[in-house]
Parts: C-alpha cells; structure tokens; sequence
C-alpha cells in the first residue's frame, strides 16, 4: 500500500470544477496505491478528449497520443516492456468512435492492459455533439431532431467477444470504482471499464439522477458465467448496474507464446545488440543449390 | 559475352515465379549475375504475368525489355510478349511461332508423360536450362531438395520432366540457341531489395514491426516474420495502417528499434502518426514502397510518384529525414543510418523505395556489412536530477530516456507541451520555443545526410539527375549514350530530405529522370539550390524505367 500523497502532481488540471472525471482520477489514484505501483512502474496511455487529459494529473509515465490511438500504443509499449502496468484512459469518443476499430481488434489482440472508458454519452471538449452512447433521441448541438441512430453497446460486444474482464463503473462511486480497478488492473490480459461519468456541462441529467439510478452487482452474482455476464450489459431496466459483468481465464495473452518460443529476454536488452546472426541470413541469399 | 535477357510469360498461379526464381538461382549458382524482375496483375489466378532474367557477365542491376529467349506457358501470353523478341530470339512455347521457336505442349507432355499438370513448370525449367547451354546436374540437385519433403515419387516424377524439358530444346534448338553458360568460379548474393531492407533493418537492430499488408510492400514484414527466431523480433499484423504506426511509436517510446512499411494509401493513413512521432520526438523508421496512384492506382506496378508527399508528409512543422536507396547494398546501410539518425534525432525517417525495387533480385557482389554500424544513443538516468523528457538544448536533441528503466517518469505529448512532457497553452514562451526546438533539428539533419553519388561528371556534357531506384538504369544509359556520341555524367541523389548542401557544376545541362509526371524532384532542386534544369524525362505508366527508355526518350527531346 503506497500513500496517496505519491501520485500527485503540479499540473493545473483542466477539467470543470466538479466533474466526475476527479472522481475517477481518485478512484485511480487509490488503486495505484493499494497495488502498490510506484509512479515509474505505471505508464497511462490516452488519446484526446476530457478524459485523455487524466495522465497529466496523475504522477507516471505517460504517452498522450492522438485521437482514437491510445489502444495501438499501449499494444506496443505492453509488447516490449511487459513489466510496464499499462493503462489506456479513454472516452466514449475517443474509444468507441475515432478508436472504434482498434478497440475492438485490441480485445481479439488480449495484451496485458487495462482500458478505462469515461463514457460520458457526449462529445464534451467539442461541446456537446452526440457520441457513440448518446440515447437515441437526446437532442444534442449538433443531432438537432435529436440522435436518430441507436447507441453502441460496447460491453456487450466485449463479453460476446470473450474479453476477459469486462465492468461498468460508476464516477460518482469513487469507493466501489476503485475495488474494480484494482481487479481490472490484475487481470492478465485485456481488462475493460465502461465508466459511467455525467457531464454537468452538457448532458442532460444532474449527477444525482444517475446516483438514483446505480445499483452494484450483488454477492451472489457471478462474473464467471458468460450468459448472466451477457444479460447484465443487455438487460433495460430503471437501474444502471455497475460491478464486474465478466471476467474469465486471461487465455492468451498478446506476446506471451512470442516471449517464450522467440526470445525469453526482454526486447529493451536485445535492442542495444546488433544481430549477428544476419551473416548467417545473408548467406541464405548465396546458397542457392 | 552480351547480356542475355530471359522472360518467362504466363498466368498468375501457372508458376512464372516459381520458374523464374529456380532458374536464376541456378544461373547464380554457375556464377553469373542475374538481375530479375517481375511484372504481375493484380490477382492470384489467370491473367499474363513475367518474370525476367537479365544474365550477365558482370552484374548491371537495371532491367531489360527485349527478350533474347520468351518462354510462354500458354498462347495469351506467347500474343502478349512475342513483340518484345527480337531477330535472333528464340521463343519456346505451347505451338510454332515462326521459324526460330521450339514447340513444347507443356501441360500435355506433363500430364501424359510424367502424370500431372503440375510438372509443367519443371519442364519449363528443363527447356531453359538446356536453351541457356547450362549444366542439369545441380539443377537436379536442387530439385531433390525442393521437393525432398513430399516424398520419393513426387522428387523422380520431377527430375523426369526437368529431363524431359532439357531434351525436347537439346534436340531441337540446334543453331538457334548460341549460349554457353560455363560453371565459373564467380559468386553474388541474389536479393531483392524488400529483403535487403529487412535484413538491413534487423542488422541495425529493429526489435519491433507492425504493418498491414500491402503490395509492394508487405514482402518485408513476411521476410522478418519468417526469420523472427534468428534475429529476435516481434512482428504484428495490424488491424490498419494507423494500428501499425501507433503500435510502432508505441514500442518505440517502450525503448526499442521499431519500424512499419505500407505504400501510398497506407502510407496516406499513417500521415497523422507521423505528425504524432515529429511532435512526441518519437524515433520511427516507416517504408514508404511507392506504386502508382492517385487511390489504389496500380497496386502491382512501380513509380516514383510520392517524393513530395514523403517530404511534405505530417501536418504542422517539424524536422525528418527522407532517403531513398538505390539497390539492396545501398538499403542495407541505410536502413542502418535511418536507425540511427531516427534515433539520435528523436524523430521520423522515411524510407521511399518503389514495386521495382522491393520486387527485383539483384546480384550484389559484397554488402560489406560493419561499413556501417549500429551506433545506439544511451542516457545515463543516474546522473540527472529533475528530469524534462523535452529539456530545452542547442540542437533541440534532449535526452530520451525509457520510461520504467529509471524512477524518473518519462512524459510524451501529443499537445503542446513544456519540458516536462505537460500540456501547455503559454503562448508567450513554452510554444515558441518548443517549435523553435522541433524545427531547429533539421540544422542537425542537415550536417548528417549525404551529398548525391557524382558518376563521369567531369567530362559530361549533359547531366541526368535521378534519385533512388533508377540508378543502375542511369549508368547504363549513359553507356548507351556514349555510342551515341553523347557524354552523359550522373548525379544520383539516395538522401532527399534535408537536402545536403551542394553546388550543382555551373557549365552543365541537366535533365532530371523521374518515375512521376510533374517532375517532383526537379521541382524541390529548384525551389532549393540555383540549378536550371533543360528537360525532364519521365515515366509513369507503371512500368521501370529502363536505360533504352532514357535513351529513347533523350534522342526524342526537342
């Protein structure tokens, strides 16, 4: 267990006063610290938007790229130093629309990496035009009959796609958020957060109509079968249900079978080593009988 | 002995490769230079493709159009190539095609006489070898192996139609087949440049390679994929040329080599992560195989029609490199250096090269390997208190450290940043100066990269100015020229991007040869040294450009 006081840092942040990205940011901070994760050890990999901003608050290494990337990125850095704990901060714009792709090939690639999702259901930092969660119907700067395509389930997709952990979190729940980080961040293999955070900016409901609305998975539920996990992300109720939908055996991780039948020393150490077996390669190229 | 030109016509999937690359390598193996070259449709079945052997005594690693022996597996392409023959051709092919030819029923002789259509294409190689007055048994030899693994039936069943092949042309040809191809005591590596690319690549000690498939350059990942348990390094299909450049920059930012090749519209998609690598200080070598476009274009065909875009590539203001290798030897070191500098600079190097290039096998003499070393930057964290991954300099260079290798963190930006690696929107010093940084490495650049290669200078009279691919093409016009009674001197440019300071010699007529319409190097010449250029010869219709084009096209100029 570290102190929290460790991941602070000076930086101004921008986020509106009161936004439940802090929440968030918090509830990170704490996971950090009960793992144990000194600052050097953690690498945050963003994109762009609101939520993409949350490394600069945060003591760490860092890479915040480009808009919809961060997945690719964080795939490489996992790959070459697997040590890292790697972790992708991403909105609901940033991951489901400009990122959709590599979303959904990084949950078939399964590296080593947790993907925490501000789903905000809005595009904030452009002001308030429809993202891929919107609701069908909200009105919105730039949906003015309001948003006449239906919303993307990305949980679901993730479970029916065999992602290993698959949660939904809540911003204002900073406590329960932080369990299901922790839980994320040690599952080996692609672990991912749908993080319900209201935007008090644009969005249409305060942040106490979605408090009303939250309700934790229970004891008895178990994230280990596959259908009940399914039905969580699917079910349309009053509730918004936030816990751990999914999370199974990691099965292959991306670059595991590469580290052990390729080169079991890291690819960091290999790199200051030019490779002397090309003569041997080169040679290939006389041999022709 | 004269050059001998070899083209072997047929459709996708009849084996034309196969056949080309066994005869080559036998021709190699009886120590003579090859240079090959295929020319090939879009597509896996039917179609007409080639595949051409230029067999010499000395290697000239340019192609040749006219065919001294057409080997044509069916009639669509005996129609298509029998143009390219010449009067004392001979064309061996499924019927008579004048009085200089030798019919063989390819898929008949196999199928009766041998017992499956598939031993066409060793048949095929049988008639050449003997057309070619070269030795059968290591081409047996050969043979053996290749197919040891199906087992004893499939190996004799092969060297009976080898034979067959070899005695239909050893009684027929007679006169009309003059060569004499004599074992020799002469040795080359036979290689195409994709390979001496990634070999070169893997030298300088690229761990990492993430790239989508695409013609003309995929044949990199899918060589480096196939040695990866020899020289220890990672390839990844991605998703899309955007999954592999950001994986890339990724891995390269995580501390090791890394690399991605695409072509012209992956190459377009990649254009953002190349800004991202400019403004992170990313090292990143990517491989810019040009083919024609604009769009898809031509997938299968060459250009040089991307010189411009690469230089231009990545929006905003930033320092990069851009080379352009002229053969295997030549790539081998420069995706050494483009290692190195990428390193040293923090930033993007551009390899162009183009489907001629990365398809041909060329006969390299030497690669004289360790002319060139991988020469890694390495940051000592011990000494350095408050670390700033993007510390202000002199030359804009800041030290790189890895991030995890060190308490200290490492933060990289794809805003504008301070020195720390944070957002940043003071405008009134952090900005400007971080761009003042950025751009000021170009200084740098400058000092590193290489003067163009000057060949018969002094005594030309007129001048050709090329750039990359086209250089074994130039020294062989501007022999052709000579006969002609023109001396034609060489400037060959293979470093493009900051170009290196020169004095273009005052008394000279330049003519710039160029696989692209608008004349894009002659365009950046102007718009940076004081040259006047006379004419501009250029060629985009998919096809290399030749020493004979060149010639053709310079007696043609007004």
């Amino acid at each position: 267990m570290n102190n929290l006081e460790e991941y602070n840092n000076h930086v101004e942040i921008q986020w509106c006063p009161g936004c439940p990205n802090f929440g968030i940011l918090n509830a990170l901070k704490g996971a950090l610290a009960e793992l144990g994760k000194a600052p050097h050890e953690v690498c945050l990999v963003s994109g762009i938007g609101q939520a993409a901003k949350l490394p600069h608050y945060l003591k760490c290494n860092l890479f915040n790229g480009l808009h919809g990337r961060a997945i690719p990125v964080a795939t490489g850095i996992q790959v070459v130093n697997p040590d890292l704990t790697t972790i992708v901060v991403t909105g609901d714009g940033d991951c489901y629309g400009e990122g959709g792709n590599h979303f959904i090939h990084g949950i078939r690639r399964n590296p080593d990496i947790t993907v925490l999702v501000h789903n905000n259901e809005i595009y904030a930092l452009t002001k308030g035009q429809a993202s891929p969660t919107t609701p069908l119907g909200e009105k919105r700067r730039l949906q003015i009959r309001g948003v006449e395509i239906p919303p993307l389930n990305m949980p679901a997709f993730a479970i029916m796609q065999d992602c290993g952990f698959v949660a939904r979190g809540f911003a204002g729940d900073r406590e329960h958020l932080q369990d299901i980080m922790v839980r994320a961040i040690k599952h080996r293999g692609i672990s991912y957060i749908d993080i319900i955070q209201p935007c008090i900016t644009w969005g249409t409901h305060p942040v106490s109509w979605y408090k009303e609305r939250i309700k934790r998975l229970g004891e008895g539920y178990d994230p280990g079968d596959k259908i009940s996990a399914l039905n969580m992300a699917l079910i349309k109720d009053d509730f918004i249900h936030t816990g751990v939908f999914y999370e199974a055996p990691s099965g292959n991780v991306f670059a595991d079978r590469f580290r052990k039948e390729v080169t079991t020393r890291p690819l960091t150490e290999l790199g200051m080593q030019k490779s002397e077996n090309i003569f041997d390669l080169l040679s290939d190229f006389k041999n022709f009988i | 002995m004269d050059d001998i030109n070899v083209l072997i016509a047929g459709a996708a999937g009849e084996g034309v490769q196969t056949i080309g690359e066994i005869l080559s390598n036998a021709v190699a193996f009886h120590g003579y230079p090859v240079f090959s070259w295929k020319e090939y449709e879009s597509r896996i079945k039917g179609g007409c493709n080639s595949y051409s052997i230029r067999i010499g005594e000395k290697p000239t690693n340019a192609p040749l159009m006219s065919a001294d022996i057409l080997l044509a597996l069916n009639r669509e392409a005996l129609d298509k190539y029998k143009g390219l023959t010449k009067e004392n051709s001979v064309i061996i092919s499924v019927k008579k095609e004048g009085d200089r030819s030798i019919e063989i029923p390819f898929s008949a002789i196999a199928r009766e006489k041998i017992g499956g259509e598939i031993y066409a294409n060793t048949i095929a190689i049988g008639a050449l070898i003997s057309a070619l007055g070269m030795d059968i048994d290591p081409v047996k030899e050969k043979i053996k192996k290749i197919f040891s693994k199906k087992g004893i039936d499939i190996v004799s069943a092969n060297l009976k139609a080898l034979e067959e092949g070899f005695g239909i042309v050893g009684k027929e040809c007679g006169a009309m087949c003059p060569w004499k191809l004599p074992r020799r005591d002469d040795e080359y590596y036979v290689i195409s440049g994709n390979e001496a690319l990634a070999l070169g690549a893997a030298y300088a000690g690229c761990r990492f390679i993430s790239a989508y498939p695409m013609t003309p350059s995929t044949g990199i990942i899918t060589y480096l994929a196939s040695v990866q348990e020899r020289i220890g390094i990672f390839t990844e299909q991605a998703e899309d040329e955007i999954a592999a450049v950001n994986m890339a920059i990724g891995a390269s930012f995580a501390g090791v080599r890394a690399m991605t090749a695409t072509s012209g519209g992956g190459f377009a998609l990649m254009v953002e992560g190349i800004s991202l690598a400019g403004m992170t200080e990313t090292p990143l070598v990517i491989v810019l195989a040009q083919r024609p476009g604009p769009a898809t274009g031509l997938p299968t065909r060459t250009a040089q029609g991307d010189l411009l875009f690469a230089i231009h590539a990545g929006h905003g203001e930033f320092s990069k490199l851009v080379l352009a290798p002229s053969d295997p030897e030549d790539v081998f070191h420069k995706m050494i250096r483009a290692f190195n500098l990428a390193e040293e600079y923090q930033t993007v190097v551009i390899v162009l090269t183009d489907q001629f290039f990365a398809d041909s096998r060329f006969s390299i003499k030497d690669f004289k390997p360790g002319k060139t070393v991988p020469n890694f930057q390495t940051v000592d964290a011990s000494g350095i208190e408050n670390y700033r991954r993007y510390m202000l300099t002199e030359n804009g260079i800041s030290p790189r450290l890895i991030p995890g290798m060190s308490k200290h963190l490492v933060c990289a930006d794809s805003d504008e940043h301070d020195e720390y690696g944070h957002i940043t929107e003071d405008l009134a010093s952090t900005a400007p100066g971080m761009a003042r940084k950025r751009i000021s490495k170009l200084n740098g650049l400058k000092g590193s990269v290489l003067p163009p290669e000057e060949i018969s200078l002094e005594e030309a009279d007129i001048v050709f100015i090329g750039w990359g691919s086209t250089r074994g093409a130039l020294i062989e016009a501007s022999g052709l020229l000579k006969n002609d009674g023109i001396k034609a001197g060489i400037i060959h440019f293979t470093e493009l991007w900051p170009l290196p300071a020169y004095d273009f010699p005052k008394d000279k007529t330049y003519w710039s040869i160029e696989g692209n319409s608008f004349g894009q190097l002659s365009r950046l010449l102007k718009s940076e040294y004081e040259i006047n250029i006379r004419g501009l010869i250029s060629r985009y219709d998919g096809l290399p450009i030749t020493a004979e084009y060149i010639r053709r096209c310079f007696h043609e100029q007004p």
